[in-house]
């Protein structure tokens, strides 16, 4: 049952995101975002703006070209690769080491987080065992919740 | 043949070399004299007074420096081939002096001015700590004496022309930096790479020195909040120079040099909130020094990444083999930190507890870890294509596509945090106060996300639903966090009322004023998320690009846009061609327009001028592109950018709310109080005075989160 859910949930996201991808206005825009203009100005193909730019040109002709042929997305961004290298893609998609792009921040965050929870839970541990030996020491007068409210109201410290 | 200025220049450079490496060395023998406790021939006082004077003297001797540039400049003097290269004589005065920094070696020795500007403010400022102020002095001696070298032996800012004839003319500034924003966006942004060097140079001395407590921290304070002033200015002016002038539509195009200036920001605003850990409850010690050394280093890598062609982009400096200077430089750097770190390491030996994982501290630690992630993906994301290229031999691109979609969700999980910080008290809280703070900013949450659906933000609906999604969040993360910071004001004003019995807005600026550390870091947050809000706006960007003759007209969103006519104009330094454009929504005339396109004659050069008119709904961006080459007719592109404005807007207000955190606070935010254990009113004691901290009552003050 668990897995005949996820299989669903699965389905539904896949659904989700393919939502609208068919139109083939949507899919020239979403294709030339994802391609860089070669004259060197550093930017989206379809967001070059140097007119009579003698590369954004005709890099938008054969895009339109290659979508005319009926080639996927996967089919025109490999032509594009094939024809300037891999440097024409505006974020490293081909698989193998371009996927560490992708996965090393995220992993570094889930790391860092761990790493984060892990550290609070030691200090927290040395605290109770600080406050323990403390207790033992001195008995120092309870602190209530409604002494530091009230603290609070009188003092301009929220 | 003579060239009297630039060889006072050259000059000036040596002995500013020669001063700096005498404070260097001098200030080095001096304070291992005085740490081992051996005699010199001289006082190590002494030696070390003639080491601050001599710190003080190259300040004086780098502005002659820059002024003999400068006086080239303005004197046409095409015999300096850095002259030759950036002015021509039709150029305006104001960017005659901005060329000092608009190339390499200009640059540079702006950088060395501006090093030795702080040097000498620190330098007078010694009494403040002599002994911590000369290990401060002497490492930022080191710096200095690096940059000097190599301005003299690999940049130099004097050479002369090849035969030493100079033309007639020189071959101008580039276009794009003749713009006002161009005279005062890269002093900002030096003063804030170069102010770091300034708290790096505090933290490597107070370690070396072994410092006793935390008052280093509190000497460098206002050092650092001025210098991330600076580079918070000096990185959101380049992000409204790049609007204005490039004319591509966008402020952020995640170009390495724009992210080398974010890196050292992004660390720096990290150290700027985990050093209040240490402060206040004398913990992260090390991380905190670790996190400075990092930002400086940080600030020379970005000045690598610009200057040596290692990676790409569309404006770094011209490629050159300073590269290698700069990598050498870090690599003693960093290995003289790692030393020094090492070799004291037990002196940053800190108690670091934590008295409940809800609380001022965890929250600190994970604003911490978002900061780091984010300058950690930032970093990743512009050294991926020279990694790429050495694993698998051929290089990538990591354009805006990556960086939208790994630095927005860090983005917003620090938006939450923004808001949820600040209202978690030190030490522990209670489930009431928890349920008290943040009750208002989760309904705020709620009803924007529904209001802002039932106005149409239905972005599930779109065919790129992404980008939409991550607006939603954010207006909505973004008014959570506003009406937490509102609510805390007005909480503190009610009770500052109570008191005082002034009006709402009076007992506000009172609290401000007593509190203006706290309360101006809530106006930095407050400003933050306005910018994040304007950022998010760019979601619902829309654009048109056609060609127009007279009389045609586009409509884009609400807006029509009819072409009156176009026009020419002509001065010494540039051609003009510009369109006039009336802008009108339902007939009803809003504004007229004149983007321009510009030759420049002496670069033979063109550069678009951006026609902008701003509301605080959105800013309508119209760019005169030039004529098509096959029709010979006027190519206009419009854009339709929301929210824009919230930018800039949210800028003034982090500056403002910076200038507020900076001044000094109205009264002592702590007061003696008096406990009558014996007096208490329904079990509680009694206050004798309204105000105060002592004992426990200091406990839990600082537990409520005064900052």
């Amino acid at each position: 049952m668990p897995k005949r859910l996820l299989q669903l949930l699965g389905v539904c996201a896949l659904a989700f995101t393919m939502l609208g991808a068919g139109t083939p206005a949507t899919s020239f825009d979403k294709i030339g975002h994802q391609l860089m203009c070669q004259c060197g100005c550093g930017q989206v193909l379809l967001e070059c703006n140097h007119v009579g730019c003698p590369v954004s040109g005709p890099m938008i002709e054969e895009l339109k070209a290659q979508m005319a042929s009926g080639l996927a997305t996967g089919g025109i961004l490999g032509w594009f690769v094939n024809k300037y290298g891999p440097v024409v893609l505006a974020a490293p998609i081909r698989g193998g080491f371009d996927n560490a792009a992708w996965i090393v921040p995220f992993a570094v965050f889930g790391l860092g987080v761990v790493a984060v929870l892990m550290l609070a839970r030691l200090w927290r541990q040395r605290h109770a065992t600080l406050a323990s030996a403390n207790r033992h020491e001195t008995t120092a007068p309870h602190i209530s919740d409604a002494f530091r409210d009230r603290i609070r109201q009188e003092t301009d410290l929220p | 043949m003579l060239h009297p200025m630039p060889s006072f220049g050259s000059f000036s450079l040596l002995i500013a070399l020669a001063l700096s490496a005498y404070t260097l060395f001098a200030g080095t023998l001096a304070l291992f004299a005085i740490a081992k406790k051996r005699s010199l021939a001289i006082s190590a006082e002494h030696l070390l007074e003639t080491s601050r004077r001599a710190g003080l003297a190259s300040f004086v001797v780098i502005s002659c420096a820059a002024f003999a540039l400068i006086w080239a400049a303005f004197t046409n003097d095409f015999s300096v081939d850095y002259i030759l290269h950036h002015t021509n004589r039709a150029l305006n005065p104001a960017y005659k002096f901005s060329a000092l920094w608009s190339g390499q070696e200009g640059s540079l020795l702006l950088w060395a001015w501006l090093l030795a500007a702080y040097g000498f403010v620190l330098r007078l400022r010694h009494k403040v700590d002599v002994t911590l102020s000369a290990y401060a002095s002497t490492i930022l001696a080191a710096v200095q004496t690096f940059f000097l070298l190599l301005i003299t032996f690999a940049t130099h800012p004097f050479s002369i022309v090849p035969g030493g004839v100079p033309p007639a003319d020189g071959f101008g500034l580039n276009p794009l930096l003749q713009y006002p924003e161009m005279v005062i966006h890269p002093p900002m942004l030096y003063l804030g790479y170069v102010g770091f060097s300034v708290p790096f140079a505090f933290a490597l001395g107070a370690l070396m020195m072994r410092y006793p407590g935390e008052k280093w921290i509190h000497i460098t304070r206002r050092w650092t909040m001025v210098t991330w002033l600076f580079l918070t200015c000096g990185i959101c002016l380049g992000m409204h120079w790049a609007y204005a002038v490039l004319g591509w539509g966008g402020y952020w195009g995640w170009d390495p040099v724009e992210n080398a200036s974010f890196l050292p920001w992004l660390t720096g605003t990290a150290f700027l909130h985990s050093v209040m850990m240490q402060e206040k409850r004398g913990m992260m010690k090390s991380w905190n020094v670790w996190l400075i050394f990092i930002t400086f280093l940080l600030t020379i890598l970005g000045t690598n990444l610009t200057r040596s062609g290692l990676v790409s982009s569309v404006h770094a400096f011209a490629q050159s083999s300073i590269g290698s200077w700069f990598t050498g430089f870090m690599v003693l750097t960093f290995a003289v930190c790692l030393f020094t770190f090492f070799y004291q390491r037990d002196h940053l030996r800190a108690e670091n507890r934590l008295e409940s994982l809800v609380s001022r501290e965890s929250s600190f630690l994970f604003n911490n870890l978002v900061l780091l992630a984010a300058c950690f993906t930032v970093l990743w994301g512009t050294l991926f294509p020279v990694l790429s290229e050495y694993v698998q031999g051929s290089k990538v691109t990591m354009g805006p596509p990556f960086f939208n979609r790994v630095a927005i969700p860090i983005g917003l999980f620090l938006i939450l945090l923004t808001g949820i910080g600040p209202l978690l008290p030190w030490r522990s809280t209670s489930l009431r106060a928890v349920r008290r703070n943040f009750v208002l900013p989760c309904i705020a949450i709620l009803v924007t996300a529904g209001a802002l659906m039932f106005a149409g933000v239905r972005p599930w609906q779109d065919d790129e639903p992404t980008s939409g999604v991550y607006a939603l969040l954010c207006f909505s993360l973004g008014a959570g966090v506003i009406t937490a910071i509102v609510a805390e004001f007005l909480r503190g004003a009610a009770v500052v009322r109570a008191q005082t019995g002034k009006h709402l807005l009076a007992s506000a600026f009172l609290l401000t004023r007593r509190n203006t550390r706290r309360y101006g870091g809530y106006l930095i947050h407050f400003g933050v998320v306005v910018m994040f809000i304007g950022l998010a706006g760019s979601a619902f960007n829309q654009s048109k690009e056609v060609e127009m003759g007279f009389g045609d007209s586009l409509q884009l969103g609400s807006l029509r846009i009819v072409c009156q006519s176009y026009s020419q104009d002509s001065n010494a330094n540039y051609d003009t061609d510009y369109a006039i454009l009336d802008v009108s929504r339902n007939g009803k005339a809003i504004t007229r327009m004149t983007p321009e396109r510009r030759f420049y004659t002496a670069s033979q050069q063109t550069s678009t001028v951006v026609a902008i008119h701003s509301t605080l709904a959105r800013d309508l961006y119209v760019v005169f592109m030039g004529r098509n080459p096959q029709t010979d007719r006027p190519i206009i592109k419009v854009f339709i950018n929301p929210l824009v404005n919230w930018i800039w807007i949210g800028v003034g207000i982090i500056v403002f709310g910076t200038f507020i955190a900076l001044t000094p606070p109205l009264t002592p935010a702590t007061r003696r109080v008096e406990f009558h254990e014996r007096s208490r009113i329904g079990g509680l004691p009694l206050l004798k005075e309204p105000l105060g901290t002592l004992g426990q009552a200091k406990a839990a003050a600082v537990e409520s989160g005064h900052a």
